[in-house]
């Protein structure tokens, strides 16, 4: 039984039931909290903490992706602290891959991009990582490029809580987690992958994507090279 | 079971290992007994076969009133094997090494000779110590249980469960002010209170054993469960009863094969004589205990993430809420303590609890087990009244640090802890203390370290190792902790301006308020505390691309030759 509570967010009060998350609160009050491993519908596991939020009375900060309103709180989403935090968040997760917006797929349609867009992050303080990591293009549909995945989890957990399929999972500690398909194997050699390309749709960069639409793709019209450069006149 | 040596006749018999591992009782009391230290120390020093040498040569002297037997860990490390001669009050160290005791020494001293070894009472490792914890494990058998009941094992529970009622058994715990010894000392009665309210799940309730120690070294809980591991069942069991909890879990490191071998042991025997499984001491009470192993990872010492290891998940941890104690194993209510809390557990029930907040400070009650290493005489375990000093730690107990050293720092609370230095050796040693002073009690470790150690050096040990025990999971910890030890390299490396410091402070900051889990919490502590109490050594190899300690390869500059003892570890 949920039962209705009232909170402070950014100085405006708001009502919620007893079971809605701070982030859903804000959201259905047009207050805009950052997020990527988020995805309404899903389960929330709290791990980009972009979400952070401050909690008057409380030295914490909490993820308000998975903290349930209580009665009372004062809670602050953009102070200037939370949005260095959020800068350097996002800082973080491209030097942590290798992502050159220019020749991504997700160009434009990015969360990791516009994320960076909204926070007006301009230049990058810390030191990237480049780690040497691997596409795997062997799915005849699709690809992924471990190079701008950003080990959100939203395809592991579309995969298995919508697809029941469980194809995806994150092996590997720290610098060395990766995404992979069935415990390791090629995902053109997933015997659980149905296909049906939620994984795709829900990934927020492009690290997974259909093939078809890479930048290298689009193909050069050869027939028409020769009267571009005049063979036929030499002939 | 390991008798079965295929040899005739109807009753198995004990195989040659088995044989030379049973102790030499003699026929009426002892005048005196031998006690041969079995951790895994003193193993490593060949201490079973010396265990079996010593059996021969008493035996072959005739005399029929002394007695020899394996126990548990006897402390002081650093000396090892160690043989103990309770009677005599003697302590035989480094028996029959190199510049130690010769066995013949110890022979005679056992067989009414001249008495050897080293007085006990005299020796400040030992006589300053007050034992709890460890009260019984350099007495009683390891891998034996009647033994440990012999020695008023499973007391405890007897009266806990015929006497007292689960709520009294949880109020005596209350009032013994403990906390948990894991590290963060949150208050253990609190936690069983709020488990044994938590209504029951599907599958009623559990209590869990976090014996995942990792932090670079500490070995306390190691210790413990190899020397003494029916006190820490007993002390799941009396919790199990106070909770309400039918099923119990034992999370051991795969790294300590022993304790996990020992522990298994203790179970199936526990189980036999009727203190473990189901029906406990012919009651209506169940309570089965199984050993979970993990497969190396730090952060499953994490409880969220222990319980998704347990139940067969990667080891992440989640946030919290919901507390394990209100939903845990498979959403169950479930309650985790730390080995040495569980140990402590039994005497707290057989005394009282006042008796146990006798000892200790106005907040922190009780004893602290420390794994004392480093640069200190005395290396090994030991346990120690809270409210000790730190300079009694070092250097009465530790014996100070080797001749022409000088002190520079202690380290407590591993990873996430921090460093103390010179000025602050006569402060306490409590939860509050320690965390005023920048570090955390953490679960034991207490790395002591002289003038041959950049500290700069150790923040960034420190983060290579939290670099490489991150478990991926939420990106400050994942990338900040990488990004950290960059810092620290280039600070190292003389290749740092104020500006990186700058960024190192920064970034600190922000992962210690944004990680996930304790592990990235805790991460950036050991830089805080280091740049609190020695940020000279930080400007010496920023503005002057010096390392005070000549550990740092500073780029460019050929290193001091000589001078990298008790590094750990310079350029990678």
């Amino acid at each position: 039984m949920s039962e209705v509570r009232t909170l402070v967010i950014d100085g405006r009060d708001v009502a919620a039931n007893s079971d809605q998350t701070l982030l859903s609160v804000a959201r259905e009050n047009g207050i805009a909290i950052p997020t990527l491993c988020h995805l309404e519908g899903l389960t929330d596991i709290g791990a980009c903490r972009l979400c952070m939020v401050e909690l008057e009375g409380s030295k914490k900060l909490l993820p308000a992706c998975v903290t349930q309103v209580q009665e009372g709180m004062r809670v602050v989403t953009s102070s200037e602290r939370l949005l260095e935090y959020r800068r350097r968040v996002i800082e973080m997760f491209f030097l942590e891959r290798n992502h050159v917006c220019a020749v991504c797929v997700a160009n434009n349609s990015c969360e990791l991009q516009s994320a960076a867009r909204a926070l007006s992050l301009t230049h990058f303080e810390l030191a990237p990582l480049h780690p040497d990591v691997a596409v795997d293009a062997t799915h005849e549909r699709f690809v992924l490029d471990q190079n701008r995945c950003i080990l959100c989890g939203r395809c592991v957990r579309v995969c298995d809580e919508i697809e029941g399929a469980h194809v995806w999972d994150i092996r590997g500690r720290g610098a060395n987690a990766r995404l992979v398909s069935d415990m390791g194997t090629p995902w053109g050699e997933s015997t659980t992958c149905t296909s049906c390309g939620k994984c795709v749709q829900v990934c927020p960069t492009g690290a997974l994507f259909e093939k078809g639409r890479s930048v290298a793709e689009p193909k050069a019209r050869r027939p028409y090279v020769p009267y571009l450069v005049g063979h036929h006149r030499r002939a | 079971m390991t008798g079965a040596s295929g040899t005739e006749g109807a009753v198995a018999r004990p195989t040659r290992a088995r044989r030379q591992a049973e102790p030499l009782v003699p026929q009426g009391p002892a005048r005196a007994s031998a006690h041969v230290c079995q951790a895994a120390g003193c193993l490593s020093m060949g201490s079973d076969t010396l265990f079996a040498e010593l059996k021969e040569r008493v035996l072959a002297s005739g005399a029929r009133d002394v007695a020899v037997k394996r126990v548990g860990c006897l402390g002081l490390c650093s000396a090892g094997p160690l043989v103990e001669v309770p009677e005599q009050g003697r302590m035989f160290e480094r028996l029959d090494q190199p510049g130690g005791v010769p066995l013949d020494e110890l022979v005679a001293s056992l067989t009414g000779g001249a008495l050897g070894g080293r007085e006990l009472g005299e020796e400040p490792f030992y006589s300053r110590q007050v034992k709890v914890v460890l009260e019984r494990s350099g007495r009683v058998d390891p891998e034996k249980i009647e033994d440990y009941v012999a020695d008023g094992g499973y007391e405890a529970l007897t009266k806990a469960m015929t006497t007292m009622s689960p709520d009294e058994v949880i109020d005596e715990v209350v009032k013994s002010g403990l906390r948990g010894r894991g590290g963060a000392g949150y208050p253990t009665g609190l936690k069983w209170r709020t488990v044994a309210k938590a209504a029951a799940g599907p599958e009623g309730k559990y209590v869990v054993c976090n014996a995942d120690e990792g932090d670079p070294g500490a070995f306390m809980d190691r210790s413990v469960l190899e020397s003494c591991p029916q006190q820490v069942l007993e002390g799941m069991a009396i919790a199990a009863y106070a909770v309400g909890a039918s099923r119990g879990y034992v999370y051991a490191r795969a790294e300590y094969p022993l304790a996990v071998k020992r522990l298994t042991t203790a179970i199936r025997q526990a189980e036999r004589e009727g203190y473990l499984g189901r029906e406990v001491l012919g009651t209506r009470f169940d309570f089965q205990v199984e050993v979970r192993i993990g497969a190396g990872a730090f952060v499953c010492g994490e409880e969220t993430a222990l319980l998704a290891s347990i139940q067969g998940g990667r080891g992440t941890p989640r946030p919290r809420p919901p507390y394990p104690a209100t939903s845990g194993l498979w959403g169950c209510p479930t309650l985790i303590n730390n080995v040495e809390t569980f140990a402590n557990i039994a005497s707290l029930v057989e005394r009282s609890g006042e008796a146990f907040a006798s000892i200790g400070t106005e907040r922190s009650k009780g004893t602290k087990v420390f794994a004392l290493t480093g640069a200190v005489t005395n290396t090994g375990l030991i346990e120690v009244p809270m409210g000790l000093s730190l300079r009694e730690i070092v250097f009465d107990i530790g014996g100070g640090l080797a001749e022409g050293r000088k002190f520079k720092a202690v380290q407590t609370g591993g990873p996430s802890g921090g460093c103390i230095p010179e000025h602050l050796l006569d402060m306490t040693v409590d939860y509050e203390t320690l965390s005023q002073a920048g570090s955390i009690m953490g679960s034991g470790g207490m790395i002591v370290m002289d003038d041959t150690s950049c500290m700069v050096d150790v923040a960034r040990y420190f983060m290579d190792f939290c670099r490489e025990e991150s478990c991926g999971k939420c990106l400050p910890c994942r990338v900040g902790t990488q990004e950290m030890y960059l810092l620290l390299n280039r600070i190292c490396s003389g290749r740092a301006g104020m500006v990186h410091l700058a960024r190192l402070e920064e970034l600190a900051t922000m992962v210690r308020a944004t990680s996930l889990c304790g592990l990235g919490q805790g991460a950036p502590n050991p830089v805080f505390s280091t740049l609190r109490y020695f940020r000279d050594e930080y400007m010496a190899h920023i503005q002057d691309q010096v390392c005070p300690a000549g550990v740092c390869q500073i780029e460019g500059v050929p290193a001091v030759a000589g001078t990298h003892a008790g590094s750990h570890g310079g350029e990678r």
